[in-house]
């Protein structure tokens, strides 16, 4: 029980991380109908600029006050991330826009292999260490097993991440649902062509849009880096596609569903890390997909594609 | 914002509009290099240390801001942008030459055909690296001719088709160390049938799937198979892989020095460059037998099925073709060749692990047949030539070396520039370099069709 509780906390720990992801490639694929295959190391990108402002803080300026520390590396961190994914929309995808539905696919692989390997050769291809800065947290459980004394602990790292998600959300439904950016892209999403002839500026609200993803997929490379204390040039890609399994699973196009999905994707590995095999928990993370796409092709919370003839 | 100004304002004012742009162009290269190339992290005992490198910065962000500049004055912000010749010549070749893609595949053939002997006679010092680099290049053609089946004709997006060439390449190193008595040649058929079991397994559940799902679950699929394969130790050796792969033998003739050897057998004097001309020409036949089974395929029933399924699914449904079937045999097809491949890098090698059968080898290969253009076996040909070929040159540029001092290493740019090929040639030619395509079947008179005429990978 307790150690199904500790392995509950940590999935869902780590189902946040997913779900932060899993937004960025949800909205895209909403608005413009592309897999962002660039989205995965735009968070890896996010974690490396965290790192940087992390240290520039504590070993060059003599920074000592952690919370400050972290909050000011998050809100750089999001700044920069942003100005990449702007930059990855304007030079691969947008040139690209009303061509067909390959090209871009195209691009966007092609631009995840640039970052790799833009990081790889400007940033060197070892890992990055970075040691743990959160410690400690609270006991929830004790409890005693055939192996030992069992304790189930909540550390304040999992706390700050699960609330900055839950923050991050509330703020971005708010944003979705309650201004006039929102507005803009439930229309584009709906209808491009409408939307634009009814005066939204399309290409913006486009732009906006992976600004908005950058900025999220930042705020979870800096919680991936808090809480693994190690990124290296390659995170990008199995955080990417679990992420968009995640999306898709919660059904793509659908905000509360790519969190829904996050959180299920990161249960399931986590679950079946701590009750099967670690070898093989990206092999049930994707099997899970596979299985969900066969038999509910809109994922669980996404609309029924209509087909019409 | 006014980096993404891309309207020609040609009122006299250019300059001060492409100064300005260049501007802001070398700000946002400021902002997005500071993390990376100003400042680097670095292990240190003890801890991470930060170096700072502005030199490098800076020359970056000169470089953004005059290559921007020109770009403005010559392409983007005149009338007569220089590469509109380029690309009206390039997009009128086809047309204005009658024939041009067919002479172009029938040079292209007789120079591969002669290809070992070209090298052998021209240049005898580099041959083996020049022929090396010919095998690897044809792999990658195979590879995208059998790709192009699924993708390029039946429409299907394949994102995992680097898993049915470790099928292959598996399926021929376990059978042939577990059994003495399969070689290279009897295993490549079992090899083959079993890569397009895989085919048929992998793609059964994915059917009702479409366009990016499909893209998706394929790639988990190619995922999967990789894990299982690291994993398995018992059977695949795991991280380690499996060595000792037997080498192809001339009808029970091993290229071996001495008695008995091919060599010796037909009174040439050994030299390690025969079996190097031997393993191009497995290649460069099994790369062919691809082609002209593809040809072939097309006129077939089955092929124009594909290509009906392609365009429409509905339509094809209410004409009574059966899209299970139509799409199954596309995906076995398309998958036994990759095990073909997948064999002959088995052999070709002698050592195989998991690794190189990343997600990475799939998007090679998928970028190779779009960037040739979906359909076109000649455009396959030419992305292959253009992107491997280019790649593995710039292991040979030495004078790079002199330009950037001795420390440059341009091998490790690589990817990088891999990846920005891949995204500039799809931004200038979105469908592909070869972008008309020739009709399966026509009434009398073929006549070209643009590739914008033809629907791609939609994945219905």
């Amino acid at each position: 029980m307790e150690y199904f509780v500790q392995q509950l906390i940590n999935g869902l720990t780590l189902g946040s991380i997913y779900g932060l992801i899993a937004i960025g490639y949800t909205m895209v694929y909403g608005i413009i109908g592309m897999i962002n295959f660039a989205h995965g190391d735009i968070f890896m990108i996010g974690s490396f600029i965290a790192l940087t402002v992390f240290l520039i803080l504590t070993s060059v300026l003599g920074f000592t006050f952690l919370p400050l520390v972290l909050l000011l590396a998050l809100v750089v961190a999001m700044l920069f991330t942003s100005a990449w994914g702007w930059t990855v929309e304007r030079l691969a995808y947008r040139p690209l826009r009303g061509s067909f539905r390959l090209a871009p696919l195209i691009t966007a692989i092609g631009m995840s292999i640039v970052l790799q390997n833009f990081v790889q050769v400007t940033q060197g291809a070892r890992v990055k260490p970075l040691p743990p800065q959160i410690q400690g947290g609270i006991t929830l459980m004790e409890g005693s097993t055939a192996n030992g004394a069992i304790v189930v602990q909540l550390s304040y790292m999992q706390i700050i991440i699960i609330v900055t998600t839950v923050v991050l959300m509330t703020a971005f439904t708010l944003l979705i649902t309650r201004t006039s950016l929102g507005r803009a892209q439930r229309a584009c999403e709906q209808d491009r062509k409408m939307a634009a002839l009814l005066g939204v500026n399309v290409d913006r609200t486009i732009s906006l849009t992976f600004v908005m993803g950058a900025a999220l997929a930042a705020v979870a490379g800096m919680m991936f880096l808090l809480l693994y204390g190690v990124i290296d040039f390659y995170i990008g890609f199995l955080a990417g596609v679990k992420a968009f399994t995640a999306a898709v699973l919660g059904g793509i196009g659908s905000l509360p569903g790519a969190m829904l999905g996050g959180l299920l994707i990161g249960l399931i590995e986590v679950f079946w890390s701590g009750y099967f095999s670690v070898e093989y928990k990206d092999v049930a993370a994707f099997s899970i997909l596979a299985i969900v796409l066969i038999f509910l092709p809109s994922g669980l919370l996404g609309k029924p594609e209509v087909e019409k003839v | 914002m006014s980096v993404a100004a891309m309207d020609k304002n040609g009122n006299g004012n250019t300059f001060a509009a492409s100064l300005k742009d260049a501007a802001m162009a070398a700000f946002l290269a400021a902002v997005l290099g500071f993390f990376f190339l100003a400042l680097r992290t670095d292990i240190v005992p003890g801890g991470l240390a930060i170096t700072t490198r502005w030199g490098l910065w800076f020359t970056a962000i000169a470089i953004v801001f005059g290559v921007r500049l020109l770009l403005n004055l010559f392409v983007f912000k005149t009338d007569r942008p220089v590469t509109g010749m380029l690309s009206g010549a390039g997009a009128g070749l086809g047309a204005r030459v009658p024939g041009l893609g067919k002479w172009l595949g029938r040079a292209l053939f007789l120079f591969a055909l002669v290809l070992p002997f070209f090298f052998t006679s021209f240049f005898p010092g580099q041959q083996r690296q020049f022929i090396d680099l010919a095998i690897l290049i044809m792999t990658y053609i195979m590879l995208g001719w059998g790709l192009n089946i699924v993708v390029g004709l039946a429409g299907l997006l394949d994102l995992g088709y680097v898993a049915f060439y470790a099928v292959g390449a598996y399926s021929f190193a376990l059978l042939s160390t577990h059994f003495e008595f399969i070689g290279f040649w009897s295993a490549l058929p079992l090899a083959g049938l079993l890569a397009a079991f895989w085919g048929v397994i992998l793609g059964f559940p994915v059917l009702r799937l479409r366009g990016d799902y499909l893209a998706i679950v394929t790639l988990a699929f190619g995922e999967i198979i990789r894990v299982v394969l690291l994993n398995w130790y018992d059977f695949t050796g795991g991280p380690n892989g499996i060595s000792g792969i037997p080498k192809p033998t001339f009808f029970g003739l091993e290229f071996t020095r001495g008695e008995g050897g091919f060599a010796d057998f037909f009174g040439l004097e050994f030299s390690t460059i025969h079996r190097f001309i031997y393993l191009y020409y497995i290649i460069f036949i099994l790369a062919i037998i691809t082609n002209i089974v593809t040809m072939r395929l097309r006129r077939l029933p089955i092929g124009r099925a594909w290509e009906a399924l392609r365009e429409d699914e509905i339509a094809c449904r209410s004409l009574g073709i059966n899209t299970t079937n139509t799409k199954l045999t596309a995906f076995a097809i398309g998958a036994m060749f990759g095990g073909f491949a997948g064999s002959f890098f088995a052999t070709r090698q002698g050592f195989i692990s998991p690794e190189s059968f990343s997600f990475l080898e799939s998007a090679i290969i998928l970028a190779i047949v779009v960037l040739g253009g979906l359909g076109s076996q000649i455009g396959v040909v030419i992305a292959s030539v253009v992107m491997i070929g280019g790649i593995e040159l710039l292991r040979n540029i030495g004078f790079l070396g002199q330009i950037f001092g001795d420390g440059f290493d341009p091998t490790q740019y690589r990817m990088l520039i891999f990846g920005l090929a891949m995204v500039l040639i799809m931004v200038w030619k979105p469908r592909g370099i070869v972008s008309t395509r020739e009709p399966s079947v026509a009434l009398k008179k073929k006549n070209k069709i643009g590739s914008d005429m033809v629907a791609q990978g939609e994945g219905h």
